[in-house]
């Protein structure tokens, strides 16, 4: 039902996209009409799989060592008083930070290469995993500490056998933020320097005025980022569906 | 005997007073729980029953209290309580098998695989045993965390409110399987139906503003019947002191 309702909103879409260039005649270097971008895609196909896998890399590097960065993060500051003390204040300020400011810098440190646009797709997803998850480590249900603590429970224990279970709902609500930031993450990169990528092809073909090859690229990605998007959430639905039980 | 039965547990003398900050939660008081015995704390909501409960499980608050509490046998009752709640405090991850090894996990223990089964067989729960909480009933949730509580084997049993959200039938059979199965420990059952301390009390103590009161058990031994008259009497008339102080009537 919810798959056939995205399906008929796309062809709305579509259809209103094709409406306007086929009433308004715009130009297409201005506005390429839905036809010739599915046809330039698909002449381009070979183009667009490689700048795709380049892009793809990024994210799903960058969501690795995001999420891996921001569950350790999250754990020592569950557990240490001090290190929250220390490091929460730390982290408001890299979150008020905007940190695509930080694009240029990171290309000038790290190069054209995949490096930087890793970088840059970990700093935006960081903080949101490490919020989620941290969040939720500090809202274990008080009645199952009062009786792991009834039990003379290791505070590690605690930690692995309780707090981390039920926090895991929050943790994939952080998940599917970083599934979304991702590919953000990764094109802003791109877009500030790089030979390759889907971001690169989308600021190559549009200084050529080849505005159908870009939005083919921009489609891409957008497909893409829904794809890891959907898989996120159906790896973590479980989790969510444990978060219910929880209240 | 079977294994399942528990070390012999001591009395327990209780001597203090509680605050929140400045204001008072319970005055000075001085209760004995009886030696391998139910004692039953009955009173209306916001007496500070919990309170004593959880000074006495050694559990943090936000309540302080002040005073001692002295186990008979002369050692301190830090890792011989166990604690069950009015929520089963299941781990709704974790089989009931699972929550069953619980205690001995926390504490990194090795788990005694037998010990579980018994108790999935004393309080029927075997053929749930890897079935996860949310696919049990209520009834059936708490004989699990009641064999989650026996499985710590402790000698003391602090029970807060643990059959109050059970429908009535359900909660008269948890009230006879628990009472069976804690033979020999040291129970606090902190209560605020006069039913089940009637049933269940070898010492009845109400709990009010005014400080406690000790109410004398009916004369046959616990648990009693529910249809059994000397026990509704009592019911009634421990019914009639709770209403009958004229602070808890307001």
């Amino acid at each position: 039902m919810r798959g056939l309702g995205g399906i008929i909103a796309a062809l709305a879409a579509l259809a209103i996209w094709q409406g306007i260039v086929t009433l308004t005649d715009v130009p297409r270097f201005i506005l390429p009409s839905p036809a010739l971008v599915a046809q330039t895609w698909w002449d381009n196909r070979a183009l667009i799989a490689e700048h795709s896998l380049v892009t793809l890399t990024e994210i799903l590097l960058g969501l690795l060592f995001g999420v891996g960065f921001g569950v350790l993060t999250a754990l020592t500051l569950a557990m240490s008083q001090s290190a929250r003390v220390v490091m929460q204040p730390i982290l408001v300020f890299t979150q008020a930070l905007p940190v695509f400011a930080l694009a240029p810098i990171l290309t000038l440190w790290l190069g054209f290469g995949l490096g930087s646009k890793i970088v840059m797709a970990v700093l935006i997803i960081y903080f949101p995993v490490t919020s989620a998850f941290f969040d939720g480590l500090m809202r274990t249900p008080k009645g199952f500490l009062d009786l792991a603590q009834t039990m003379q429970a290791r505070p590690l224990a605690v930690l692995w056998r309780i707090r981390v279970p039920a926090a895991l709902p929050s943790l994939a609500s952080g998940l599917r933020l970083a599934a979304v930031y991702a590919p953000i993450g990764a094109v802003i990169g791109e877009w500030v320097g790089a030979s390759r990528g889907l971001g690169y092809l989308m600021l190559l073909a549009n200084g050529r005025a080849k505005t159908d090859l870009m939005f083919a690229a921009l489609l891409t990605l957008g497909i893409v980022s829904v794809l890891l998007f959907m898989i996120v959430k159906r790896a973590t639905q479980r989790w969510s569906d444990q978060g219910a039980l929880l209240r | 005997m079977t294994p399942l039965k528990g070390a012999n547990g001591p009395s327990i003398s209780i001597d203090g007073e509680a605050r929140y900050e400045s204001v008072q939660v319970f005055a000075p008081l001085n209760l004995t729980l009886m030696a391998e015995a139910w004692t039953c704390l009955l009173g209306p909501s916001g007496v500070g029953k919990t309170t004593l409960l959880r000074a006495l499980a050694g559990l943090d608050s936000e309540v302080t209290f002040t005073g001692s509490i002295q186990a008979s046998d002369g050692l301190p009752l830090t890792g011989r309580v166990a604690y069950m709640a009015q929520s089963d405090l299941l781990m709704p991850w974790a089989s009931v098998a699972q929550n069953l090894s619980l205690g001995p996990k926390l504490r990194g223990e090795r788990v005694d695989q037998e010990r579980v089964s018994r108790l999935l067989d004393a309080v029927g729960l075997r053929e749930h045993a890897t079935k996860r909480p949310d696919a049990l009933s209520g009834g059936q949730r708490q004989r699990a965390a009641l064999a989650r509580t026996l499985m710590e084997d402790q000698p003391v049993i602090l029970l807060d409110e643990p059959f109050s959200a059970l429908d009535a039938r359900t909660r008269a059979d948890m009230q006879d399987l628990a009472f069976e199965l804690l033979r020999g420990r040291t129970v606090l059952l902190v209560t605020h139906d006069p039913g089940e301390a009637a049933r269940l009390g070898d010492k009845i103590v109400i709990m009010s503003k005014d400080g406690l009161t000790e109410v004398a058990p009916p004369a046959s031994p616990a648990p009693r019947g529910v249809d059994d008259p000397e026990t509704l009497t009592a019911q009634g008339q421990l019914m009639a002191k709770l209403r009958d102080n004229p602070r808890n009537a307001a």
